[in-house]
């Protein structure tokens, strides 16, 4: 029996763009450059590291956003993935994460998992708490946050860095686990691979396909509300000084003019 | 007065830092209520107390170090349940994160996370977030169900604040879904004396320019002068120089001391997302063109290792 790992993962604006937010205070997505978020290609990497540990294993590649976010689906196929879903429905504009899970997990149902493996946050929300609303709706275990992972035997493994200890975690499938940046550097996509991906399947889902209604998500189904939005005014330029080999000391003078010291 | 839940993070007992600031802003919005789980729970109250609890909600199973996040979100729904709160707060660790999320989706609320500061509003607490690597502040609320909201560490200060802590033992029924993932090992991290990197007041951090995990020694020399924490940028710890667990950046922790001193650190945008919010930011840097001195109040263009050595030797002098 073939072992299926969905993979879910975000189209991002480029965090070295100039990000904004839109009139109704969601992400700008048009003014920005937009990519798979990074922090999601660790966990394409380790699912298809896991495909290759095992005897039979199938990559589905998932996301959910607007019409571009078919690029971010590209990327991980041309990585390894064998095939994608693209949920896109002109209602999901403006989904919380409360929302966002619910479509995942109903995707994730649908599309037929045994594991389903996300990356730590992404990073425009940066929240990192899909996964575990994607656990909780599915009712499987979550093993998140692993910097190591591992499935054998219907077994997932891994270890958890936490700030007062490391743990070794262990749940049986089916099981959502999460993966950290310290999991493994992504590979880079071939020019195979990306030729490759041009030929794998892509399958576009919308709402009623998933049987969820309109109000359940977006912007008016949103379970939270951002109010304002400020731009930080940038910092006053501060002295620079070149060290002719008092540097140290200067500093030191700064800080105690600061009270630092 | 409207109660609020507020989640303790307490490692056997000694409550940590942000579970106190979180007290202080409980209490702009009512009556604190605190839930303690595991071992110690029960020697959380008299410091709960102080800073505002009136009462202490505890329980203790060994599920709760046996099993990964769930049992913790069984607890927390049930102290929900029996108190019905105006809100529910937790600290923006890792592991409250995950049972915020989870508990507000048991309950049919909404969350918010990493809030940096919380008001009481006309229509329910309003939290501040800092946004796209801190270059935009955002107010938000939650709009259905019970506010949950996840609070940053050093987002407001301690205060002392006595109030009775009565403690009362929480009665908890663990879910089917409680035992789905063992935790089969821990190994906790070796204390290195330090303040936590998150709770410091001042913070020293290494870059790309330390070159080396053997020149982080002028990095810990410097930052145990000033009684800081350690920070590495993750040039350096992609490197291998520095632990993963000491990364200031985008996926790493951000910090918002009093005081930072960026040493050899270039200030791209994944490091400056974990640092920008800092009160007064200096830096030691070779390159006069780095990015991080469009941040500073204070930047010396030079060799971090004149430079650094001497700012240690010059501290320890006029300490006397």
């Amino acid at each position: 029996m073939s072992l299926r790992i969905v993979v879910t993962v975000k189209y991002v604006p480029d965090a070295t763009g100039d990000r904004h937010f839109a009139d109704d205070l969601t992400v700008d997505r048009d003014d920005v450059d937009g990519l798979l978020s990074e922090l999601d290609e660790y966990a394409v990497e380790q699912a298809l590291q896991i495909k290759e540990n095992a005897d039979d294993a199938e990559v589905t590649v998932l996301t959910v956003g607007p019409e571009d976010a078919k690029d971010a689906l590209r990327k991980a196929l041309s990585m390894g993935a064998d095939k994608a879903v693209h949920v896109e429905d002109d209602d999901l504009h403006g989904t919380d994460a409360i929302g966002t899970s619910l479509v995942l997990a109903k995707a994730i149902e649908k599309a037929g998992y045994d594991l389903v493996i996300s990356g730590m946050a992404s990073t425009d929300g940066t929240m990192g708490v899909v996964p575990a609303l994607v656990a909780e709706r599915l009712g499987v275990p979550q093993v998140t946050l692993l910097s190591e992972v591992s499935v054998e035997d219907g077994t997932v493994t891994g270890r958890r860095d936490g700030d007062a200890a490391s743990e070794q975690l262990q749940a049986q499938l089916p099981a959502v686990v999460s993966v950290t940046d310290q999991s493994g550097e992504a590979r880079y996509p071939s020019f195979k691979g990306i030729m490759a991906a041009k030929k794998k399947p892509v399958e576009s889902w919308d709402l009623s396909d998933l049987d969820i209604e309109a109000e359940e998500v977006g912007l008016d189904g949103a379970f939270t509300k951002v109010e304002s939005v400020t731009e930080r005014p940038a910092r006053t330029a501060g002295t620079i000084v070149k060290d002719e080999g008092e540097g140290g000391k200067q500093l030191a003078e700064f800080l105690a003019a600061q009270k630092f010291i | 007065m409207a109660e609020v839940l507020v989640y303790v993070d307490h490692v056997d007992g000694a409550v940590r830092k942000p579970t106190l600031e979180l007290l202080t802003l409980a209490r702009r919005l009512g009556e604190p209520v605190a839930v303690a789980l595991g071992n110690g729970a029960a020697d959380t109250a008299a410091t709960l107390a102080e800073h505002g609890a009136v009462k202490v909600l505890t329980h203790d199973a060994a599920e709760y170090a046996e099993y990964l996040v769930v049992p913790k979100v069984d607890a927390l729904q049930a102290a929900y349940e029996a108190v019905s709160p105006a809100a529910v707060l937790v600290p923006s660790s890792a592991d409250g994160k995950e049972i915020a999320a989870r508990l507000a989706l048991r309950i049919g609320s909404g969350i918010i996370t990493d809030a940096v500061d919380l008001e009481a509003g006309d229509e329910g607490p309003v939290a501040t977030q800092s946004v796209f690597a801190a270059s935009f502040t955002t107010k938000s609320r939650v709009v259905k169900g019970t506010p949950v909201i996840t609070v940053k560490p050093n987002s407001a200060a301690v205060e002392a604040a006595p109030a009775a802590g009565t403690v009362e033992a929480l009665s908890v029924t663990f879910s089917d879904q409680a035992t789905g993932t063992k935790i089969t090992g821990r190994t906790p991290r070796e204390s290195t004396g330090r303040p936590e990197l998150t709770e410091a007041a001042i913070v020293v951090s290494g870059g790309r320019g330390v070159n080396g995990a053997e020149n982080f020694a002028i990095i810990e020399a410097l930052a145990d002068q000033l009684g800081a924490a350690v920070g590495a940028s993750r040039a350096a710890v992609d490197a291998g120089w520095y632990p993963h667990t000491n990364q200031v950046g985008q996926t790493g922790k951000s910090v918002s001391p009093q005081l930072y001193i960026a040493n050899g650190i270039s200030g791209a945008i994944q490091h400056r997302a974990g640092m920008q919010t800092s009160k007064t930011i200096v830096a030691v840097n070779k390159d006069e063109e780095a990015p991080i001195f469009e941040l500073v109040d204070y930047g010396v263009v030079g060799d971090l290792f004149d430079v650094v050595p001497q700012l240690t030797e010059e501290i320890k002098a006029r300490k006397g």
